[in-house]
């Protein structure tokens, strides 16, 4: 079940998923989730690690049939001949001989899913380059992307994402190979970008402090369950006990924000364990 | 078909290659070795070839030639792509056979016995070679056994206890040359190959505990090679037809029992 | 001079007619298996790719049992073969690989019956080595048209999911993400495959269209960064192999007093093999100089630290 927070979103709804439930192997990793994002919105899908952030990931994206209920893009049933997505996969595992330049995947980006060759085009070539400056590759634009670092690779196919001017962005835990520095300037980049272009943004993430600056809303995954609007509403003590199910408390520190697990308020912070890392 | 001579040697020796073929082969599928597992064996086809060519011993021809395939194919392996390396080592090989062979042209029994194995055609003295060798080859796991399971189960953690996974590899595919030596005489090249993609693939859909596994795998090899035989010699076919055969329906059979072990309905959840 | 011309190019080469089948049939051959070639290295189906070999080679035998070309037997069941593996086939490498030893298995165990029965049968004579190393001196002139044909179907099919196959190459979930059918991509990337190792079993055995399928891409990938330029390269390391692979076949009949040729396969081999190893050369010098800069340490110039 999910707790839907009651602001309403004026912008037209880009991504509806409805009672998504999904068992696999026997456990029910995800359990009736339900939120909507908007153009222009940039939503944080939180949670631990295992709590079926990458699995609601791959029903939107339309790899894995969910058990009930359904996900429409832009008012249509998903299926992924209607509407490509823009994904940008945690990480992808490739040779350091595959022949395939920076620049290559990110021209692959804008028109790979075209059959046939592609021919010489100047205006592919422009934009190529602008994307690639965009988010700061020109560095790498003509290393194999097989050679690339971690964090370069994450920039390259962000590019990749980006350049086909998808209206839904899918990030899978973008965050998790970056330092401090370059995380906080991809979700300042992918914050515009989201505004300019009005992209509905959804970007999975265990760890929410990068995002608090630029997330519209949140959508927290824990337990199975969801709940999902602005973050203000749901990252409280009460909205994330029920996720949870057992007790979790949440400290603002310093402006950061701390989920602890333990027991009610007053006890021995000393005592209470980390449920699950929000340190900033 | 057990009371005749020649076929008390084929069952005997069958037993023997079906045996190391199941331990030898749980390894390989475990380390997604299928194509040097591939590779040796055809590799040394050639050197037997070669060998035959020059009047001497085939064995020593096999030996030869599966040693430096299973060097080849590590060290080269090193800096290119392993698949790649592999199938150039394979070809560069099997073109040295085919030179050979071209220089006589009354070859064709035997290129086919050196790819098909002439089971039926063991004699009683090669039993106690084949033997040996197979003690040598099982020696020789048990003997690598631990690092070998563990570099091939997490190469990160063996690494940091010492075990260079370079090392553990050449160990490896030279097993993997020694088991072919021993065993191609008698199935042929081509075959050993599918008694140690077959059973040992069926085995790891039943259970994952490695002991257990190589059992299974040992046993499920031994029962391909039984049959295959019985059936050989009942219906003059060759005994590589059913191996093959059986090997893909061993396989058949584990992916259709972890399906359905897969779809089993998840149990009842208490209210949320 | 004159006497250099003809220690290079023994008498009657040009003039031969055998000589200008196999050269053509060879330079089609190579450039098929030099496109579906790079495409299968970037895959790491080096494995399926030789499996396929033997599939053919199965296909072939087959064939011949009942008196039908080779060459449907060829291309016939190694697109039975390639549709299997692909429907079997998993995700994880691992098991894709299994799933093809698999395939490979059934395969050599129907090879062994066919070529049993066609001996026992008492047919032709030398049908194991026919098959297994090929005939492209003894094809017939009329077989040409039909691996022109076959082959620019297999080139087509690359053409046509060019892009797509590129894109599921690097992911399968972003090019799912995108829209791209994966699946019907990657059979028609395997079925392009199956008759491209179907042609090369003719022109040099079953067993040794690999060599032309990987050697050539293998080294292109080697020497340039570009996907483009690896398939032109490619292209014309496979030709170079191949017209200078007939020539040396054809010019070793008259090497020593015994008149025993070597096989074309031998040498197509054989220079395929040098070639992807001398391509391997630049790239260990340039690592041994980082790993004496590393000590050093000084980053080599176009050495990319990772971050």
């Amino acid at each position: 079940m999910t707790d839907n927070a009651s602001a309403e979103t004026t912008s037209p709804t880009i991504l509806d998923v409805e009672s998504v439930s999904v068992t696999l192997s026997g456990r029910r990793i995800l359990d009736e989730v339900s939120f909507t994002i908007g153009a222009g919105e940039f939503t944080g899908l939180i949670g631990p690690n295992g709590a079926g952030k990458t699995t609601l990931l791959r029903v939107i994206l339309g790899l894995q049939r969910p058990g009930s209920g359904g996900v429409s893009v832009l008012g249509r049933p998903r299926s992924p001949r209607n509407q490509p997505i823009g994904y940008v996969p945690q990480k992808v595992l490739l040779d350091p001989d595959m022949p395939m330049r920076a620049k290559d995947l990110v021209a692959l980006g804008a028109d790979g899913n075209r059959y046939g060759f592609r021919l010489r085009s100047a205006d592919r070539n422009d934009a190529v380059r602008e994307m690639l400056h965009a988010v700061d590759a020109d560095r790498f634009a003509d290393a194999r992307v097989g050679t690339l670092s971690g964090g370069e690779q994450q920039r390259v196919l962000i590019a990749q994402a980006l350049i086909s001017r998808p209206r839904l962005l899918l990030l899978d835990e973008p965050l998790a190979n970056l330092d401090l520095h370059s995380g906080q300037e991809i979700v300042g980049l992918l914050a515009r970008i989201a505004r300019e272009q009005q992209i509905a943004v959804l970007l999975s993430a265990h760890e929410m402090n990068p995002l608090l600056p630029v997330m519209d809303r949140v959508v927290y995954v824990a337990g199975g369950r969801a709940a999902s609007g602005p973050t203000a509403e749901i990252v409280t003590s009460e909205v994330l006990s029920r996720l949870y199910g057992h007790h979790v408390e949440v400290l603002h520190v310093h402006g950061r924000v701390l989920v602890v697990a333990g027991e009610a308020a007053g006890t021995d912070p000393a005592a209470a364990r980390i449920a699950s890392a929000g340190m900033g | 078909m057990f009371a005749v001579g020649f076929m008390m040697n084929a069952w005997i020796t069958a037993t023997i290659v079906a045996v190391v073929a199941g331990v030898v082969g749980y390894f390989v599928v475990l380390r997604g070795s299928a194509f040097p597992a591939h590779a040796i064996p055809k590799g040394a086809f050639a050197g037997a070839a070669g060998a035959s060519l020059l009047g001497i011993n085939t064995l020593i021809g096999l030996a030869v030639f599966s040693v430096l395939g299973a060097l080849g194919i590590g060290t080269l392996g090193r800096r290119g792509r392993n698949d790649v390396v592999t199938a150039l080592a394979l070809v560069m090989m099997l073109a040295l056979g085919a030179a050979f062979l071209s220089r006589t042209t009354q070859y064709e029994p035997e290129i086919y016995s050196l790819l098909f194995g002439e089971i039926l055609g063991v004699s009683a003295s090669q039993i106690l070679p084949v033997a040996g060798l197979g003690i040598a080859c099982i020696v020789a796991v048990a003997v690598i056994y631990r690092p070998l399971l563990l570099s091939s189960i997490v190469p990160e953690i063996a690494e940091a206890k010492g075990i260079r996974a370079y090392r553990i590899e050449i160990c490896f595919l030279l097993v993997v040359a020694l088991a072919t030596a021993m065993t191609v005489p008698v199935v042929g090249a081509l075959l050993i190959f599918s008694l140690m993609i077959g059973p040992p693939a069926a085995a790891r859909s039943f259970t994952s505990r490695p002991l257990l596994a190589m059992a299974l795998s040992v046993a499920i090899a031994l029962i391909t090679v039984w049959v295959a035989i019985a059936a050989s010699y009942i219906y003059n076919w060759p005994v590589g037809f059913f191996v093959g055969v059986l090997g893909a329906l061993s396989y058949g059979i584990g992916r259709a029992w972890s399906a359905s072990r897969s779809r089993a309905p998840a149990a009842a959840l208490g209210p949320p | 001079m004159h006497q250099v011309y003809t220690a290079i190019f023994e008498p009657g080469f040009f003039a031969s007619p055998q000589v200008q089948v196999a050269v053509t049939i060879g330079g089609l051959v190579a450039i098929v298996s030099a496109v579906t070639g790079v495409f299968t290295v970037m895959r790491g189906q080096s494995f399926g790719g030789h499996a396929l070999g033997d599939v053919s080679a199965a296909g072939g035998s087959g064939a011949l049992l009942i008196g039908l070309s080779p060459i449907a037997g060829f291309v016939g069941l190694g697109v039975v073969g390639a549709a299997a593996m692909d429907m079997i086939g998993v995700r994880r490498l691992r098991g894709r690989d299994l799933a093809t030893g698999i395939v490979l298995g059934a395969a050599i165990g129907l090879s062994a019956l066919f070529l049993y029965l066609t001996t026992t049968g008492g047919a032709t004579t030398g049908a194991t080595q026919q098959i297994l190393f090929g005939s492209i001196f003894t094809t017939a002139g009329g077989t040409v048209p039909v691996v022109a044909i076959l082959g620019a179907i297999a080139l087509a099919g690359i053409a046509a999911v060019y892009r797509p196959l590129l894109l599921s190459t690097v992911s399968q979930d972003i090019a799912a993400a995108r829209g791209i059918p994966v699946r019907l991509v990657g059979l028609v990337y395997m079925l392009a495959l199956a008759v491209s190792v179907g042609l090369s079993s003719l022109a040099i055995g079953a067993i040794l269209s690999t060599a032309l399928l990987i050697g050539p891409a293998a080294t292109a990938l080697r020497l340039t960064k570009r996907v483009g330029r690896a398939l032109g390269l490619a292209c014309l390391i496979g030709v170079a192999a191949s017209w200078l692979g007939v020539l040396l076949a054809y010019d070793s009949f008259y090497w020593g007093a015994s008149h025993l040729a070597l096989p074309v396969s031998f040498f197509i081999v054989a220079i395929v093999f040098v070639a992807y190893l001398a391509a391997g050369i630049p790239a260990a010098r340039a690592a041994a100089r980082g790993n004496r800069m590393a000590a050093l340490g000084v980053a080599a110039e176009n050495e990319r630290i990772p971050a």
